[in-house]
């Protein structure tokens, strides 16, 4: 029955919320135009769409937080007038927005009504700012406190570190498979491979082109750690994803693992695992491979954009109502701990030091580029027969670069 | 039947599936002729809550221009088709003569994409479509012995494999033959190996990828099946039994001919939904270990980037795979159309 | 059915008996086991540690007080309001059953009794249509819908499902009026009847078992249909697998999977008393009908 309890106390704060918000005004209250947001459906966006939607005064708002939103996003702010009028977007899947030509420059707006964005929360592309980000996300190592005491080991800072902390605690039978991590093949683990691979000093294209360079020794070197970590993970790992991770990790089967920050909450929570595993869980900082001294992480933002095909009345009150909706007045007890928020007011809970860690680490920001999308996609297809010992890592590496060079032919990138 | 009067019967169906099957398919074959326009790159200075990097982007106005001029995207022909996440020409014809042997060009093959899906499908179409007809139709005689006040319950019971919502049924069954799950540790049991991992080894993954398919679709064999055995005409059974007729000889001389109509039916469908194997990958995030045509469709519309020109290609190659596939049921269905008037 | 055809020897009796208990217990185990554990907490249900948990579940027990909870199911039904999506599904679902078989059994008879080669390749084109992966044909009709304004409706998915299920139905019911000698119409025809009167007086009594069986599956196409409901849909017209799946998302927010398993418990109900209800006219059917005069 607590669970009801909690379930419906959280109703009751929303509501609360939600009116205090109104009543504070902070001259949210739009009149005129249209709002429809599409975006996904995680705690924090949910808040900010909630908000948003909130300073609506008589007109049509809407919002559409689902899981599919990068298929519905396109084609949903290509029509004219657009379903749309904001997508909530990161920095990986803007490039897509981007590349259609569906989302509008933002500066009228911000000068009209934005003034009070801080200028790191505005993106800027080739001097016009294309999205406003209102949070941020990284991965980061997160560690048991308890079973690190127990073998005496320092916090690792590298996964040099890792893999002889998890040699110790599998030898001295703490655990038999320490080491966790999203290695399921497709998005995740094309996204490890990315931030190892940053992580060894790596570059992914030729300066200037669409021209694919990974299979270089930098590849191998990164392949080759994310290899020697899965001898100490669960052997199902390349059906582990995000979700399947946290799990094994509230179900105390794991000490050490790099996770997203935004997820690093519910790992410290008391719902779901035991004490002893929820409450020695810390978020440590990012971690290091071999001795290029960059971080093995990616930065990331959440951010909003503005559909090109709307009415001007439709994109100030979008904007307005999302310009609010991302401001200090969004931040309260319960939204707080819910992400990294970038805006001004924020404070740092113990769940974010990770994130924060990583930033202050100076980890590369996800590459921002049209054709970073097509590359992912081909290391997600590509890398688990090498973890899987059917071939070399050259030639998953080269397999890698002929895939993606047949999608980029296909999306005119390359001729 | 005169022609007007099958006009008239026809025509709902017909225009349905006209507007909303036979267009998309006519733009996707379109679609799949086309690449995307060569995009015009270039640098720009990108800023964000993480400093600012020098980056590419699309040049909108230059590109804005290539797209007026043509509207569908660069004409490529068979070129998609032929690429190398497709049919590869270049690449098998490279691999078959670099090869030594014919299972190192195997090997060479078994690792492009297209080949390798299509290994894994056509290894899933035709073990799971032969278990499934036959594990239905033996449900199905079994059920009809059932005495009257259980049948409903015994039918209910049955067709919960094909009922229970598949992607929370996926969810659930992924989470028992996990290493710790009540099947993964009944396994175990069972092979006296506490360290065996369904999920770990491609070839357990497949072999539970095939027992899926056949419990999931069983239950569509049985309903047809039991449907069409309420049909079979008792007299003629009764004829049989007075002639002497085992009971086997009566199943095989009476009951069998009389459902074949619908083992036709089912085999079709059976073979074209096998041939089409997605959801139980996801389910069960084989991809790993086991990709299917389908698979690479919902890859390649799912990224970041979507591939609209692949996803085409794709599915395109998949209806003639299909067409291939059924071509010997279809024949059959052709002769069964004899004109007469 | 107490003919002397039907009754068995006992050996048969017994292997069948024991066949259809192992595919009985086959069938229904994994989701008897989801009915039980929907009423525990997430971490017994998919726990880690020890599938007996799921079973004992003794992190319910800490977390919630009781061995068992209802809280999945008030979170689902109540909290996250299911019953809108159960309503959508249920007009969802008698809209695409009766039109579908509306249209289906017209063109599945035609199909059957035409004896005209058209006939044939109508049937073969129909077939390749099926072929085509709905995940394409949905992607595909994005745009438009979009474009028209035509996204987002109730209506539109209907149709929609109605026309990717019509090539299913029409090889479905074409096989099962194959099986409907086809003297009878014909004597009808002969009595003056046109094609339609002998239709409506003689082909629908003796057709239900076909119709019934291919109307289930429909119904289980629309009642359990993703691609198309998730993608065409919006939130408040969401039926309930979207919104299962919705439950389910990227499970940042704890708690909320049980609500998907509560709901996929609560949405199998109905098919039980319909089925219930139903396989009578399965059973009956020709045996009944028209054909022993």
């Amino acid at each position: 029955m607590n669970m009801m309890k909690t379930a419906l106390l959280g109703t009751a704060m929303a509501v609360l919320s939600g009116t205090s918000a109104l009543a504070a005004g902070h001259g949210c209250d739009v009149t005129d135009g249209r709002i429809n947001i599409i975006g996904n459906e995680f705690p924090a966006i949910q808040s900010v769409a909630a908000a948003a939607l909130a300073c609506a005064n008589g007109i049509e708002a809407e919002s559409n937080l689902t899981a599919d939103h990068q298929t519905l996003n396109v084609a949903g702010m290509t029509g004219n007038p657009a379903e749309y009028t904001s997508a909530i977007i990161a920095n990986s899947s803007i490039v897509a927005l981007i590349n259609e030509d569906v989302i509008r420059p933002l500066d009228d707006l911000v000068a009209a009504y934005g003034q009070d964005i801080p200028a790191r929360q505005l993106i800027t592309i080739d001097g016009q700012v294309m999205a406003v980000a209102f949070m941020a996300n990284a991965q980061h190592l997160v560690y048991r406190k308890d079973v690190l005491e127990q073998i005496g080991m320092d916090v690792p800072t590298s996964y040099e570190e890792v893999l002889a902390a998890a040699e110790k605690i599998r030898a001295e039978g703490i655990m038999e498979n320490p080491v966790g991590g999203a290695y399921a093949a497709g998005w995740n683990l094309a996204e490890e491979f990315v931030n190892m691979y940053l992580g060894t000093g790596g570059a992914f294209f030729e300066p200037g082109t669409a021209n694919v360079s990974i299979n270089n020794a930098q590849g191998v070197e990164a392949l080759e750690m994310m290899k020697a970590l899965t001898a100490y993970m669960n052997p199902d790992y390349l059906t582990h994803d995000s979700n399947a991770t946290s799990a094994e990790w509230e179900a105390g089967n794991v000490a050490l693992m790099n996770m997203w920050g935004s997820r690093t909450g519910v790992l410290m929570d008391e719902e779901g695992a035991a004490m002893e595993v929820y409450s020695n869980t810390v978020a440590g900082g990012p971690l290091t491979v071999g001795d290029s001294g960059v971080a093995a992480s990616t930065l990331w933002w959440d951010g909003w954009t503005v559909a090109k095909n709307i009415s001007d009345a439709e994109a100030e009150a979008t904007f307005q109502a999302l310009a609010h909706a991302t401001s200090p007045a969004l931040l309260n007890d319960e939204t707080m701990s819910q992400a990294v928020w970038l805006m001004d007011g924020f404070q740092a809970q113990p769940v974010n030091e990770g994130v924060l860690a990583t930033v202050a680490a100076g980890a590369n920001p996800y590459p921002m580029l049209p054709f970073m999308g097509l590359l992912h996609s081909a290391l997600g297809d590509n890398l688990a027969d090498y973890l899987q010992g059917n071939e070399s890592a050259e030639q998953a590496l080269a397999d890698v670069e002929a895939a993606y060079t047949a999608a980029a032919k296909e999306q005119g990138y390359l001729q | 039947m005169k022609h007007s009067t099958f006009f008239w019967f026809v025509l709902p169906s017909a225009v349905l599936m006209l507007l909303f099957i036979a267009l998309p398919i006519v733009s996707v074959v379109t679609q799949s002729m086309y690449a995307a326009h060569e995009q015009v790159v270039v640098t720009v200075e990108n800023c964000g809550p993480f400093g600012c990097t020098e980056t590419t982007a699309v040049d909108q106005e230059a590109t804005q221009a290539l797209k007026e001029a043509e509207p569908l995207g660069r004409y490529v022909g068979t070129g998609i088709y032929t690429d190398r996440n497709h049919l590869a020409l270049n690449e098998v014809t490279a691999a078959w003569f670099n090869a030594d042997g014919l299972p190192d060009f195997g090997s060479s093959l078994m690792n492009l994409p297209f080949y390798r899906a299509l290994a894994f499908t056509l290894t899933y179409t035709f073990i799971v479509t032969p278990l499934t007809i036959i594990v239905g139709f033996f449900i199905a005689l079994a059920v009809n012995t059932v005495a009257g006040w259980l049948k409903g319950p015994t039918i209910f019971l049955s067709l919960l494999p094909m009922v229970v919502t598949p992607i929370v049924g996926g969810l659930i069954l992924f989470w028992m033959v996990d290493a710790r799950g009540v099947l993964g540790g009944a396994l175990q049991w069972l092979a006296n190996d506490p360290t065996l991992s369904v999920k770990a080894s491609t070839g357990l993954t497949w072999i539970m990828l095939m027992i899926y398919g056949v419990w999931h679709s069983a239950p569509f064999a049985f309903v047809v099946y039991y449907a069409g055995l309420q049909t079979v005409n008792q007299d003629t059974i009764e004829a049989a039994l007075i002639d002497g007729a085992s009971r086997w000889e009566r199943i095989r001389y009476v009951v069998i001919p009389h459902l074949f109509p619908l083992t036709t039916f089912v085999a079709l469908i059976q073979l074209m939904d096998n041939f089409r194997v997605f959801e139980p990958l996801v389910s069960f995030q084989a991809q790993a270990h086991a990709q299917s045509l389908s698979y690479f469709i919902f890859n390649d519309l799912g990224g970041e980037t979507r591939l609209l020109s692949s996803a085409a290609a794709t599915s395109v190659l998949t209806i003639i795979g299909v067409a291939i596939l059924l071509s010997p049921v279809l024949i059959r269905t052709y002769r069964d159309f004899t004109p007469r008037t | 059915m107490s003919s002397k055809a039907t009754s068995r020897p006992l050996p048969v009796m017994v292997i069948a008996t024991v066949f259809l208990l192992v595919w009985l217990v086959i069938a229904a185990f994994p989701f008897l086991w989801t009915t039980w554990g929907s009423f525990k907490v997430e971490g017994d249900f998919f726990s880690k540690a020890d599938w007996l948990n799921a079973i004992l579940g003794p992190l319910t027990t800490a977390e919630t007080g009781g061995s068992l909870t209802g809280a999945g199911y008030y979170g689902a039904w109540i909290q996250e309001e299911f019953w809108r999506a159960a309503m959508n599904t249920a007009i969802v679902c008698v809209c695409v059953v009766s039109i579908s078989l509306t249209c289906g059994t017209l063109g599945g008879y035609a199909l059957a009794r035409s004896g005209f080669r058209y006939a044939f390749w109508f049937l073969f084109f129909a077939l390749i249509f099926r072929a085509m992966p709905p995940i394409t044909l949905v992607s595909g009709y994005l745009l438009p819908f979009f474009e028209w304004n035509l996204w987002g409706h109730l209506s539109t998915t209907i149709i929609v499902l109605v026309a990717i299920n019509q090539p299913f139905t029409l090889w479905m019911l074409h096989s099962f009026f194959k099986n409907i000698p086809a003297d009878l119409d014909e004597s009808a025809m002969v009595d003056g009847c046109t094609r339609f009167q002998a239709f409506r007086h003689v082909i629908i009594p003796v057709m239900w078992p076909g119709v019934i069986t291919t109307g289930l599956f429909s119904f289980l196409l629309a009642y359990n249909d993703f691609a198309v409901t998730t993608l065409l849909l919006t939130k408040e017209n969401q039926t309930m697998v979207p919104k299962i799946v919705s439950f389910l998302g990227t499970t940042q927010t704890k708690g909320n999977v049980m609500f998907a398993v509560a709901a996929a418990v609560s949405i199998t109900a109905p098919l039980f008393v319909m089925i219930m209800f139903f396989q009578r006219q399965i059973v009956s059917g020709l045996t009944a009908g028209a054909v022993k005069g």
